[in-house]
């Protein structure tokens, strides 16, 4: 039987993978999109790991807005990263430091 | 007789028209264009004098009136009411405000037309007579004071009404700061007043004040004991003498002459400089009960009698002459009220205005002829030109020497004949000695100014001459009903109103002016039994008047060589003379070169040197510079930094709450 806690630590572990993608990535812009979408699944998975054990619908219902959100980000953020390549010929993180004081 | 109160709303429209018209011309004159403007604002002051002649009628009755219109300023204790105190004293300075103030605004018709200040200017005299209005009015210190600073304001606003001119924005600035310091005087007076006596009321003030004198206070000031009252008197008198044109103060008066001549007659001549007169003698009771402050109001009055009589002697520009003149005849009821005969003072201060605004308007007339000329050695012969002015000028120069029966002969007599009654050790004889040297220079300086512009040869340059011709009916008109002033005022005083008659205490004024029994130099006249019908023939100041007109003919009747040979017996006594005894030289050297050069100290060591460079930019200007060029190294613009610290800052806020939470 797999319980409440595996669940959670591939959760957990997910959420982690992404954190860490987060910070060591250098090269890709998209790899930061797709870091922060599988911390956001990892969060999901919480979210139906509990609604499952605790009986309760709402945690399913509170993902598929989770979803939901996460694919407008990706759009609007690939629809941005689309633009910026066209103005600047580079996604490289390394290069994007127009926000530099 | 019954006491008869007067209509409340009468009083209040008197001041209240004015500033009404005042804000109306000064705020809409714009729309309402130059006509409207001079009917509004002349319209209203000619009411509110005939407001003021009926009120002035129901008081010859006996009526009388005090009462708070409004609370001002409520803060603890210290509660300043709005109000009135109508008594003879006050209907008769409001005659003479809004009479001269109507002739004023009727001639300033004529004489300010097409300026493009116009509408601004009816504005800013309406505005006075206001202010001058509540000052006379008042029933309190504060209003006092309100009026006080409020006219001195007008007369900065009016002598500067030439802004363009730089001379005229330096007098105005003269005269106000010279106004600031007697007005420190009279500010520390009032609260003095307040301080001993916890009130700022007239009547409540001057109930306590006989009280008050016999507990003989006294406080210390630089290791003197000076007793109060002396005390708030002479501070109060500061305040007079710098409204009132005085020795040392006196500088600001003849300068203020920059400003339009309808103003010179108003203001510097008739009403606001009268103010310390007025003052002095509304606070008779108070400056009764001390000697000090009487023999330092004689002392001064007669300094400047005597010393601003001497300059007018060679001045040559004609609104100058008469505006030492004026601080002269200043001097005069300054003298008047030290020796205690108040009702003489403002007697001669209401012929004064008179015939003081007849030769200033009739001057503004000549000068409006001549085309803005001033200087009297190029005049000469204008009698021929403009009968009108010559004849309305004459009898105002016969009334300011003394000549019965004109105005000023009456009340000047009375001053002299008072002051050299009057027993007040070496001030008094000093006082007598300058009153009487001062009627002959008087006479004097009138007739050579008077003898040079209309008589002599005709010394008017040649392109001007074609432009010389009587003034129009608006600028006669206020001339004829001025010079009517300049006839009777003094006969009428002396007749009708019984100021000089010892009987009646103050005659007219009755109680509203306060003399110790102990010296009233009416009754020591009295008694001493010269005061007659035709005593003048026997009396030194006619004949000395006499003499200074004699003296003026034959100098200057024609044009002789008498005035040059004068020049050469003592050529530094005219310079110095010219030169106006050096007081603006002396202010130089010893207030403005020293304000100056500490202001550039503070300026220069202090302000750049010290703030700017060393505060701001050593101190403020370099922090914050070094200190932001930290923090923005910290924004390095890489997405991952910012990620970094917000995960990081997530972490430490979730171990904070498990660890605390």
């Amino acid at each position: 039987m797999v319980g409440l806690s595996e669940y959670l630590i591939v959760g957990a572990a997910l959420f982690s993978l992404g954190v860490i993608g987060l910070f060591l990535n250098r090269k890709n812009v998209i790899t930061i999109l797709m870091c922060i979408e599988l911390m956001l699944l990892a969060v999901n998975i919480n979210l139906v790991a509990f609604s499952h054990f605790l009986n309760d619908l709402s945690g399913q219902i509170f993902v598929f807005f989770v979803l939901t959100v996460a694919a407008c980000e990706v759009a609007v953020g690939l629809a941005i990263l689309v633009s910026f390549y066209r103005m600047r010929g580079s996604i490289e993180v390394e290069d994007i430091n127009t926000l530099q004081g | 007789m019954q006491e008869m109160t007067l209509n409340t709303t009468e009083l209040l429209a008197i001041p209240g028209l004015p500033l009404l018209a005042a804000l109306l011309a000064g705020l809409f004159g714009w729309a309402l264009k130059d006509k409207l403007s001079h009917l509004i604002t002349s319209g209203a002051v000619i009411i509110s004098a005939l407001l003021s002649i009926h009120v002035f009628m129901q008081v010859l009755d006996g009526a009388s009136f005090y009462g708070d219109y409004w609370t001002w300023i409520i803060s603890g204790d210290f509660v300043v009411p709005v109000g009135m105190m109508i008594d003879p004293l006050t209907a008769l300075m409001m005659l003479v405000v809004t009479i001269v103030s109507a002739c004023v605004h009727i001639y300033t018709i004529g004489y300010m037309h097409g300026d493009p200040g116009y509408s601004r200017f009816f504005s800013y005299i309406s505005a006075f007579t206001f202010s001058m209005l509540v000052l006379v009015m008042g029933n309190s210190f504060f209003t006092l004071f309100f009026g006080w600073e409020a006219v001195g304001l007008f007369s900065y606003l009016l002598i500067g009404f030439w802004y363009k001119r730089e001379s005229a924005n330096y007098a105005a600035l003269k005269a106000f700061i010279v106004n600031r310091i007697g007005d420190f005087g009279f500010l520390i007076g009032v609260l003095a007043i307040w301080f001993y006596f916890g009130s700022v009321d007239y009547k409540t003030v001057f109930d306590m004040v006989p009280g008050f004198v016999e507990k003989g206070i006294t406080l210390d000031f630089m290791n003197w004991q000076i007793s109060a009252i002396t005390f708030i008197c002479l501070a109060l008198f500061v305040g007079a003498m710098g409204k009132s044109g005085q020795v040392p103060l006196h500088v600001w008066l003849p300068d203020s002459m920059e400003g339009p001549t309808p103003i010179s007659a108003l203001i510097h001549a008739a009403t606001m400089v009268t103010a310390g007169v007025f003052m002095v003698a509304r606070l008779s009771p108070m400056f009764e009960y001390s000697e000090v402050a009487l023999a330092a109001v004689v002392l001064v009055g007669a300094t400047t009698a005597w010393l601003c009589a001497t300059i007018g002697l060679v001045q040559n520009d004609i609104k100058r002459v008469i505006a030492y003149s004026t601080c002269s005849q200043l001097g005069y009821m300054f003298v008047a009220c030290g020796v205690s005969a108040y009702s003489v003072g403002i007697f001669h201060l209401m012929t004064h205005a008179f015939f003081k605004a007849l030769l200033f308007l009739a001057a503004g007339s000549v000068i409006h002829a001549v085309m803005a000329n001033q200087d009297i050695r190029k005049m000469g012969q204008l009698r021929k030109y403009m009968p009108i002015t010559y004849i309305t000028m004459f009898i105002a120069a016969l009334a300011l020497s003394g000549v019965p029966p004109f105005a000023g002969f009456w009340s000047k007599d009375l001053i002299i004949e008072a002051t050299v009654v009057r027993e007040m050790g070496w001030v008094g004889d000093f006082a007598s000695f300058a009153v009487l040297t001062a009627v002959f220079m008087t006479a004097f300086y009138t007739f050579r100014m008077f003898f040079l512009t209309f008589h002599n040869s005709d010394r008017v340059p040649a392109e001007v001459k074609s432009h010389v011709h009587e003034s129009p009916k608006v600028i006669t008109i206020p001339l004829m009903i001025l010079a009517v002033g300049a006839l009777a005022a003094g006969a009428w005083g002396v007749m009708v109103l019984d100021i000089a008659n010892p009987e009646v205490v103050n005659g007219y004024f009755g109680n509203s002016l306060f003399v110790l029994d102990a010296h009233n130099p009416l009754k020591m006249i009295a008694e001493e039994g010269e005061h007659g019908m035709f005593h003048f023939l026997l009396s030194m100041p006619f004949w000395l008047a006499i003499g200074g007109i004699s003296l003026a003919y034959a100098m200057y009747y024609r044009e002789t060589a008498l005035p040059a040979k004068m020049v050469a017996i003592s050529p530094a006594v005219h310079k110095f003379l010219l030169n106006k005894w050096y007081w603006d030289e002396l202010y130089e050297k010893i207030f403005i070169q020293p304000a100056q050069r500490l202001g550039n100290f503070f300026w220069k060591s202090g302000d750049l040197a010290m703030i700017d460079k060393g505060v701001i930019h050593g101190g403020i200007v370099d922090s914050i510079m070094s200190g932001a060029a930290r923090m923005r190294a910290m924004q390095t613009g890489m997405v991952f930094h910012y990620a970094f610290a917000m995960v990081i800052g997530v972490f430490g806020f979730l171990t904070y709450l498990m660890l605390n939470g």
